[in-house]
């Protein structure tokens, strides 16, 4: 196995400036007040993202991006992580990357260059039952001459009434496809307002059966394994920043709360699991920034082997991590005050989220196990 | 130095041919895996000659100066002949003490004179060295060492014992810790480091049975054992010191090894390969699906401490707890070692519950290396230490 690991100045400078914004823009006192927000973010520090270019990394400079790799915006994704910074950009870079690997041109030429600009857009993939796989979809569209009439439910659709766009998957003739809903397309009511574990999120369910689209808006393409990978290395980065955040979480109280007059952190009861949470970042970290550098590359088993691996790993040591975090604060762990908890609920978020570690090594076990050596 | 690739790509070239044209036959015995587990003098001479020999082609201790017996030449080149050893899985360099241990710290603190006594002995395997730093009653808890040096004219005379001394019935020397004063401010004041020769009257290496049944170890006794003053190394009341830097060469932290592959170690490849051969319940092991969760998950751990490696070169990634990585490392790989050496058991249906013997699997080596994983997570610390270690100097928690 190949075991690399690359970062290039650009990538250096975007980890250096996201990690001085996020610390900056994301104080706990107001991530813990913007849960009661009606938008993700606030539009002044929304602006500031877009002037720094995050929302076009991706988009080519034709369409007035950056034209850089979806590598590079993992350090961004990692340090909103580590202050639980909510915005609207995981949304939109999914539905961007859908558009990028699934899309017409004149898709791209019609959105790309609103949402480099800061347009928000978002992506509708999960249903009612859960499933992962995001080929398996049930919402319908039928063709009907120039439209095509939509029916079904999807949810999990995040910060969507914010979306001026929604990238949906449909069944087309027993296909698994993908269609651009226009905001403007869903009737009142279509959005509604889901109650996730992880409160930093605005996520929304869809119902499409009132949704007509224009049969223009279907994308040529269906590349779902690229909008899963972009996924996976999206959350990945923010499971990373976030196992780092509540580190620091843990040591905190470890290092000053006092039980029997000593500080708890003493006791090898504490002392000892924070050293497998620490581990646990450390080999998180670093299967991220693999899976990254293996993202600009053209080997396309060696990127799924290190995505899985990284959302696996991930997913299991922040969920532990998260779970720690609670039980260490002790009774003050168990009230809502306590931030360990905004880290759980994150950490369970991001582990259901595009498949658990069962799932991943599940997905794992036929690529390492039964490829002909 | 900078050296050209395509240097380095012409000496990978060489190294591979040398090492795949001189490895040395099979010598009809079960060979050990690591330097703890030569228990016998037929397998002592096997690799005392085979490292030598390695040393001789100029694959040993590339990086260590020329004036002392090394080449002097950048550590890239090492890097490659050690990379060549593990990947055509030869014999591993015998001498593990002196070459990643006494020589790197002898290289990096001694005097002229002991770098001019000891490196050229260390890399040809002419002297074998040991290391006795643990005691029967301080196993974890070296500061603690009770066993007395007393200062008497131009000697040192030694009094106690210590356990755990690999290679110790062959070593000619002992990098040693030993009590020089019970009165300083702490217990730690009042150790010094020694250079000891073996050979001296009064030292004694008695031979350790090993939970495999095996030799490997000893107990070394000391029954007013004297030894040259001249064989302390830096000043009386340094001992501690001098043995924590020589931890850090021990547990990888630091470079400065003489370079080559310290076991013939099991990977994690070595149990896929084992999985696929294997039935269990009447069907191939790799059809059931939480055998192929535990393996897969294994898999990942091996692949957690590859990657943690490759980051570490990376120094804009490090965390904002930068010695995490280096300093895990004994514990990452010992515990990932025999975990999967104990799920090689589980592979092997029933026969998991034979013992080294004709009719085991593979001989019976994977109950063997799970043994002798032990001597990983207990060895230089154990994993319950070592976890102390990393909360309080990586992650800045309190001590006990």
């Amino acid at each position: 196995m190949a075991a690399q690991i690359e970062l290039n100045e650009e990538q250096q400078m975007l980890l250096e400036t996201a990690a001085d914004f996020c610390r900056n823009q994301s104080p706990m006192g107001k991530v813990r007040a913007g849960i009661n927000e009606q938008v993700s973010v606030d539009a002044a520090v929304w602006q500031q993202m877009v002037e720094l270019g995050w929302l076009g990394i991706t988009i080519p400079e034709e369409h007035g991006g950056l034209g850089l790799g979806l590598s590079h915006v993992v350090p961004i994704m990692e340090s909103m992580g580590r202050h639980l910074m909510g915005s609207p950009l995981f949304a939109t870079v999914m539905a961007t990357q859908a558009i990028l690997t699934s899309g017409s041109e004149t898709q791209m030429s019609d959105w790309l260059p609103k949402i480099a600009a800061g347009t928000a857009a978002s992506i509708a993939l999960t249903e009612a039952d859960g499933n992962w796989n995001l080929e398996e979809v049930s919402a319908t569209g039928t063709i009907h001459g120039d439209t095509i009439r939509l029916a079904g439910n999807k949810t999990f659709v995040l910060d969507a009434i914010e979306a001026a766009v929604i990238v949906a998957s449909v069944r087309i003739d027993d296909q698994p496809r993908l269609v651009l809903i226009d905001q403007s397309c869903l009737p009142t009511g279509a959005l509604e307002r889901e109650t996730v574990i992880d409160e930093t999120r605005r996520s929304y369910s869809l119902c499409l059966d009132e949704v007509s689209v224009a049969a223009d808006q279907l994308l040529p393409a269906s590349d779902f394994a690229a909008i899963e990978q972009t996924a996976m290395i999206l959350l990945c980065a923010e499971i990373t920043g976030g196992m780092a955040g509540v580190l620091h979480v843990i040591v905190d109280y470890l290092t000053t709360r006092k039980q029997f007059d000593k500080h708890i952190g003493g006791y090898q009861a504490l002392k000892h699991p924070t050293v497998q949470i620490l581990l646990g970042l450390e080999a998180a970290r670093s299967h991220l920034y693999h899976a990254a550098t293996t993202l600009d590359q053209p080997d396309e088993l060696t990127r799924r082997i290190a995505l899985h691996s990284a959302k696996a790993q991930g997913s299991e040591a922040f969920a532990f991590a998260g779970d720690r975090a609670i039980q260490f604060h002790g009774g003050f762990g168990f009230t809502y005050e306590c931030d360990a908890q905004l880290f759980l609920r994150r950490a369970l978020w991001c582990q259901y989220q595009f498949g658990d570690e069962r799932y991943h090594r599940q997905r794992l076990a036929p690529l390492l196990l039964d490829q002909s050596a | 130095m900078s050296v050209q690739p395509q240097e380095l790509d012409e000496f990978s070239r060489e190294v591979s041919a040398w090492f795949a044209e001189n490895r040395p036959p099979e010598p009809g015995f079960l060979l050990p895996e690591t330097f703890m587990e030569v228990g016998e003098d037929r397998q002592f001479e096997f690799l005392r000659d085979w490292q030598n020999k390695v040393y001789e082609a100029g694959y040993l201790g590339m990086a260590w100066p020329e004036e002392y017996g090394g080449r002097g030449m950048p550590q890239a080149f090492q890097d490659i002949a050690t990379r060549e050893m593990a990947r055509q899985r030869v014999p591993f360099m015998l001498n593990t003490i002196g070459l990643n241990w006494a020589g790197p710290l002898i290289l990096n603190m001694g005097t002229e004179q002991e770098k001019q006594k000891y490196i050229k002995g260390i890399l040809s395997a002419e002297d074998i060295w040991c290391q006795g730093f643990s005691e029967p009653d301080h196993g974890s808890d070296l500061g603690s060492a009770q066993c007395r040096a007393v200062r008497d004219g131009d000697d040192y005379v030694i009094n106690g014992s210590k356990i755990w001394t690999s290679l110790g019935s062959y070593a000619r020397y002992m990098i040693l810790l030993a009590r020089t004063s019970t009165d300083g401010p702490n217990k730690y004041a009042g150790l010094s480091y020694f250079l000891a020769p073996m050979h001296s009257p009064g030292i004694d290496p008695k031979p350790i049975k090993k939970l495999t049944g095996e030799y490997g170890f000893c107990q070394t006794f000391f029954d007013n054992a004297r030894i040259p003053a001249d064989s302390l190394m830096g000043k009386e009341g340094e001992g501690w010191n001098i043995a924590m830097l020589t931890l850090t060469f021990e547990r990888g932290a630091t470079g400065g090894q003489a370079g080559g592959i310290a076991a013939m170690d099991l990977n994690i490849n070595d149990v896929v390969e084992l999985a696929r051969r294997s039935v269990r319940g009447g069907r191939p092991a790799l059809e059931d699906p939480l055998l192929r969760d535990e393996l897969v998950s294994l898999m990942l751990e091996a692949r957690n401490n590859a990657l943690m490696s490759a980051r570490a070169r990376v120094p804009a990634l490090a965390t904002d707890w930068p010695t995490a990585i280096p300093m895990s490392g004994k514990l990452r790989n010992s515990e990932l070692k025999r975990r999967m050496c104990q799920f090689a058991l589980a592979l092997q249906g029933a026969n998991g519950a034979r013992f080294v013997s004709a009719g085991a699997i593979d001989g019976g080596k994977w109950q063997r290396s799970y043994f002798n994983a032990f001597s990983g997570t207990i060895g230089g610390g154990t994993s319950q230490i070592q976890h102390n270690i990393l909360g309080e100097r990586v992650l800045g928690l309190p001590k006990g």
